[in-house]
């Protein structure tokens, strides 16, 4: 397109030294954690938590709550990036590698090429299986050392750094991994697809 | 869905759009009326990316909710200047009518409404929250729509009720339309409104019962639409009538 109109006078923030290789295009670093959510936060209870791990739907392996925490445990440092634009850097997470997941259940990976993330509410997103594996993704229970506040997904939520935050689905319950692509909820709403910040993919057709 | 939305088909690229009105809501908050090219419309709830480019080609975007009817000629936004902000401050302050920069949209198809999603329809808004929903409510005048509609507004202060005057118009022309505010700071010495945050009593008194199955949307700082949306599940209203958008001090 032709040049971008000038805003006389205006000028943005620049972006800490050092940080700018890691803030993505038209996004902002910011120091609290905004919440984004359709609807009501889930209540759950503990004692009737179950984890699953599912191929077309059909379970691998459940796990309950104590059984969930005697999975391997990984410590992370990532930065994260909203599609709202907000990024935050250096997060702290321990959790359950997808890879570890898979190795709980005998693979040495996915058993198929796409995923779809279930949540307690009926939340869903999607994402290939490649995304997940290969010590990219982790199923969190602990944010900077301490139980994820419950807007925030407790007990457990996916992290997937590399992609825009709305695919680390909040409360999440289980991973179905399935042949074919299915879009999940935001996806179906007009959101990107795969969701890469370096690309800027926010929405369909970015 | 019933609702066709604009959002999900195709690409939505970046135009350009030109200030053609600017109206002081309150100290903080301006309504910017915009002029943009061959705009396809919009569904209310929905909202514009806005991206501003300064003189050193330094660029900044944020998000920012449509507070016009679709049956407006031109689209207009809210936007509070929020002190630490980036794009608020510019966007609040200094954006004069001829200025032009770049907006995309409009966005998002889940918190979103229109007359033929019918009612009854509850809005529930805390400060700025208001901006989605008063599209709604823009809307539903505009069709004269006649099923009830409720409007429970939570702000600061009497003078920080954004679109106060206009709310108040429509409630005194609407007998189907209740607006209740409640001011959680500070109160007008006459005043009859509530004065405190919302609360169970408040979404007693003013949301439809349960079994009316009214459609529920709550917009506003995360604290309150946590707070509310969990109280609405506790009086017995379905999850998926409630529709929540948060509005951090990060939007600006």
């Amino acid at each position: 397109m032709t040049n971008p109109p000038i805003s006389r006078g205006f000028r943005a923030k620049s972006r800490p030294a050092g940080h700018r290789d890691r803030v993505p295009p038209g996004q902002h670093l910011v120091s609290d954690f905004p919440v984004l959510s359709a609807g009501p936060t889930p209540q759950i209870d503990l004692v009737r938590w179950r984890f699953s791990l599912r191929e077309r739907g059909k379970i691998l392996k459940e796990w309950n709550w104590d059984e969930f925490n005697a999975l391997p445990q990984t410590d992370w440092k990532r930065d994260i990036h909203c599609v709202t634009t907000w990024s935050k850097l250096d997060t702290h997470w321990r959790g359950v590698t997808v890879d570890d997941l898979l190795r709980a259940v005998g693979h040495d990976e996915a058993p198929a090429p796409y995923v779809m993330m279930h949540s307690a509410g009926g939340y869903t997103t999607n994402l290939p299986s490649a995304d997940l594996v290969g010590g990219k993704a982790m199923v969190a229970t602990l944010y900077e050392g301490k139980p994820l506040d419950p807007e925030h997904g407790w007990p457990a939520r996916l992290v997937v750094p590399h992609l825009y935050f709305w695919k680390s689905a909040k409360w999440l319950i289980g991973l179905d991994f399935i042949p074919e692509n299915r879009q999940g909820f935001w996806e179906d709403l007009g959101y990107h697809d795969y969701g890469d910040p370096w690309q800027e993919q926010r929405y369909v057709g970015d | 869905m019933s609702v066709t939305s604009p959002v999900t088909s195709q690409r939505k690229n970046w135009r350009v759009a030109e200030v053609v009105d600017i109206g002081e809501e309150t100290s903080r908050v301006r309504t910017l009326t915009l002029r943009v090219a061959d705009w396809a419309g919009h569904v209310p709830g929905q909202h514009v990316d806005v991206r501003l480019t300064g003189e050193d080609g330094s660029q900044a975007q944020r998000s920012y909710s449509i507070t016009s009817g679709p049956e407006a000629r031109e689209i207009s936004l809210a936007v509070e200047r929020l002190d630490e902000g980036e794009v608020s401050p510019y966007l609040a302050s200094e954006v004069r009518p001829g200025d032009r920069f770049e907006l995309r949209g409009p966005i998002g198809g889940y918190f979103i409404w229109t007359v033929e999603r019918g009612g009854p329809l509850v809005l529930i808004a805390g400060g700025s929250g208001i901006a989605p929903l008063m599209s709604m409510l823009r809307h539903r005048a505009a069709k004269k729509a006649k099923f009830p509609a409720t409007l429970l507004y939570s702000a600061r202060r009497y003078d920080e009720i954004i679109f106060r005057e206009e709310l108040d118009r429509m409630a005194v022309a609407d007998p189907n339309l209740q607006v209740a505010y409640t001011l959680t700071r500070e109160q007008p010495a006459d005043w009859r409104g509530g004065n405190k945050r919302i609360d169970r009593e408040s979404l007693m008194a003013f949301v439809n019962p349960p079994k009316q199955r009214p459609q529920i949307y709550v917009c506003g700082p995360s604290g309150l639409v946590e707070n509310t949306a969990k109280l609405l599940v506790e009086i017995g209203h379905e999850r998926g009538c409630i529709r929540t958008e948060r509005f951090g001090p990060t939007g600006a």
